[in-house]
């Protein structure tokens, strides 16, 4: 569960990136947040995972309080996230499957427990047999799927994506959403920003359309353009 | 912390003391130069405060005698040094043993003064229950007949301490501002560190890594800087000391004052001055850690 109440976000340069939001997003939900460039979609989703702070406003996700949370408290928070951007952030002298099992040793997991998991979550995206090769050895999708396996290994409750198909040809975009979709079909929240218009229109969840720091539109089902929107 | 996490940090830490090559070999040589000096210096200053009790806890006060003074006479002068109550025991040397003893510790160019020529005095060196009756036991013996001059080791106690405090003062600003060059240098080496794994520090922040996680490796790495920086200084103090104790203490053998045996000393200065290494070491790693995990 996500609730922003009168969230602003002002930085310090003095632009307003993010203007009173209000606005609640239900666990199992799969939401798209669009909008032009410089319209405050990463700020927003930044302040999901305590990227950034609010200036002004209540952020509540899960338990945690974000606005008075404690930063000793940020790493225990972060894993109930699953986090993923446009350019993967993979590293690259690991292989795939070390990548993947990277983050579950930092945060401790027991060795075994790793093992299984790792191997769970390449299965699920499709990758069982790229498990020994290096990132560079990949495709831009398939390194994609890499970093999503990864964002769920420790079993998020929420995936947020910032832009994750913004460096893949339309085809290898769809087999990115058809596993963000699987995720979100078995109980995880996904919060996806894009500009991409096909995506958005082909594969139907809820829209938060934001322009200018401020949400205009927060629809169900809805599509990227506000007037095919009022049609459908 | 889970033993595979140790084991896991202690790997990293190695694997970027290698990688960092002459940058971490400039740091190992900071730490070694500042030990160095710190530990001649600590050694110095505690040598000097040790001779300097020692000094102050004589219980001899030197009592020289006129020149020309008749044995009969001499002995009446022991007699009532005897009456006073402080003293302990009085023991003669003559001018002849006086100029013995220095040639013995100043070299044989003083055996010119042998025969008439020699500038000493007979001495009586009259040893006092307590160290604090010398200065009384001085001061009247001063007055007695057929004596020249009355020594005791209070006043050159208070030159030595005098010594101690402006080593001290000097020793500790050198060593300070060395020990904050160090600790520059090395949290310089490891902001490279920081720098070229800044990949992985955004990663493991995004995961859920806690900050004392990512901060571990690099402060081992500080930590082993330190210390493998203070090997050198470790050896070179040893050896050295073991030498100039050797050389020093034949010349005060004569006295009554000793410099700080090696052993149990030895082994002090070397844990103080690994545990500075590591500090200095660990320190320079947490400074230069702390602007990556901000949030
Ligand atoms: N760290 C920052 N400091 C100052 N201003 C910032 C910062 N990050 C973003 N901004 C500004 O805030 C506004 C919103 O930026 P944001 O990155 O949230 O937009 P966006 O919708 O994600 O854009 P894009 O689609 O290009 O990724 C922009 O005007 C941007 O210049
Ligand atoms: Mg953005």
């Amino acid at each position: 569960m996500i609730e922003f109440k009168h969230v602003s976000k002002k930085y310090a340069n003095q632009i307003t990136a993010v203007d009173n939001f209000n606005l609640k997003i239900q666990q199992g939900e799969f939401v798209y947040v669009i909008g032009p460039s410089g319209a405050g979609k990463s700020t927003f989703i930044k302040m999901m995972y305590r990227e950034e702070k609010p200036t002004l406003g209540q952020i509540k996700v899960n338990e945690y309080e974000l606005e008075k949370i404690k930063n000793s408290k940020i790493p225990f928070f972060r894993r109930e996230l699953g986090i993923v951007f446009q350019d993967f952030k993979l590293l690259s002298k690991l292989t795939v499957f070390e990548n993947i099992a990277y983050a579950l040793q930092v945060i401790e997991k027991d060795p075994v427990e790793i093992k299984k998991r790792v191997n769970h979550v390449l299965k699920l995206v499709k990758l069982v047999s790229k498990g020994a090769a290096f990132p560079a050895e990949l495709s831009g999708g398939e390194q994609q799927r890499v970093a999503i396996a990864r964002a769920i290994a420790n079993k998020p409750s929420i995936l947020i994506a910032d832009e994750p198909t913004g460096n893949l040809d339309p085809e290898t975009a769809e087999g990115i959403m058809k596993i963000l979709e699987k995720i979100n079909i078995q109980g995880t929240t996904v919060v996806m920003a894009t500009h991409n218009s096909h995506i958005v229109n082909e594969f139907r969840h809820r829209v938060i359309e934001i322009e200018n720091g401020h949400v205009i539109r927060d629809q169900d089902e809805g599509s990227f353009f506000q007037d095919e929107a009022s049609n459908f | 912390m889970k033993l595979a996490t140790f084991k896991r940090h202690l790997v990293e830490s190695f694997k970027s003391l290698k990688r960092n090559g002459w940058m971490s070999v400039a740091a190992f040589s900071a730490v070694t130069v500042t030990l160095l000096l710190v530990g001649v210096l600590l050694t110095i200053l505690l040598n000097v405060n040790k001779i300097a009790s020692d000094v102050e806890n004589d219980v001899q006060v030197r009592v020289l005698i006129n020149r020309g003074t008749a044995q009969q006479q001499r002995n009446q002068l022991k007699n009532k040094l005897k009456a006073e109550t402080a003293v302990k025991k009085i023991t003669f040397s003559s001018k002849e043993h006086e100029l013995k003893n220095v040639i013995k510790s100043y070299g044989k160019g003083f055996k010119l003064f042998g025969g008439d020529g020699n500038p000493l005095y007979d001495v009586f060196i009259v040893q006092t229950k307590e160290p604090k009756q010398t200065v009384q036991i001085a001061r009247k013996a001063k007055n007695m007949k057929f004596v020249y001059d009355a020594k005791y080791g209070g006043t050159s106690a208070k030159r030595l301490f005098a010594i101690v405090n402006s080593i001290q003062r000097w020793g500790m600003g050198i060593s300070l501002l060395l020990l904050f060059v160090a600790v520059f240098l090395i949290s310089n080496t490891i902001r490279i560190t920081i720098l070229s794994r800044q990949n992985e520090i955004s990663i493991m922040r995004l995961v859920g890594a806690t900050n004392s996680f990512i901060r571990w490796p690099f402060v081992l790495e500080g930590a082993w800087t330190g210390l493998f920086g203070a090997m050198l200084p470790l050896i070179i103090v040893d050896f050295g000391y073991v030498w100039t104790h050797r050389v020093l203490s034949q010349t005060l053998a004569s006295t009554s004052y000793r410099l700080l045996s090696p052993g149990v000393f030895l082994v002090e200065i070397d844990a103080l001055l690994i545990l500075i290494g590591i500090c200095i070491g660990a320190l320079g790693a947490t400074f230069s850690m702390r602007r990556f995990l901000k949030i």
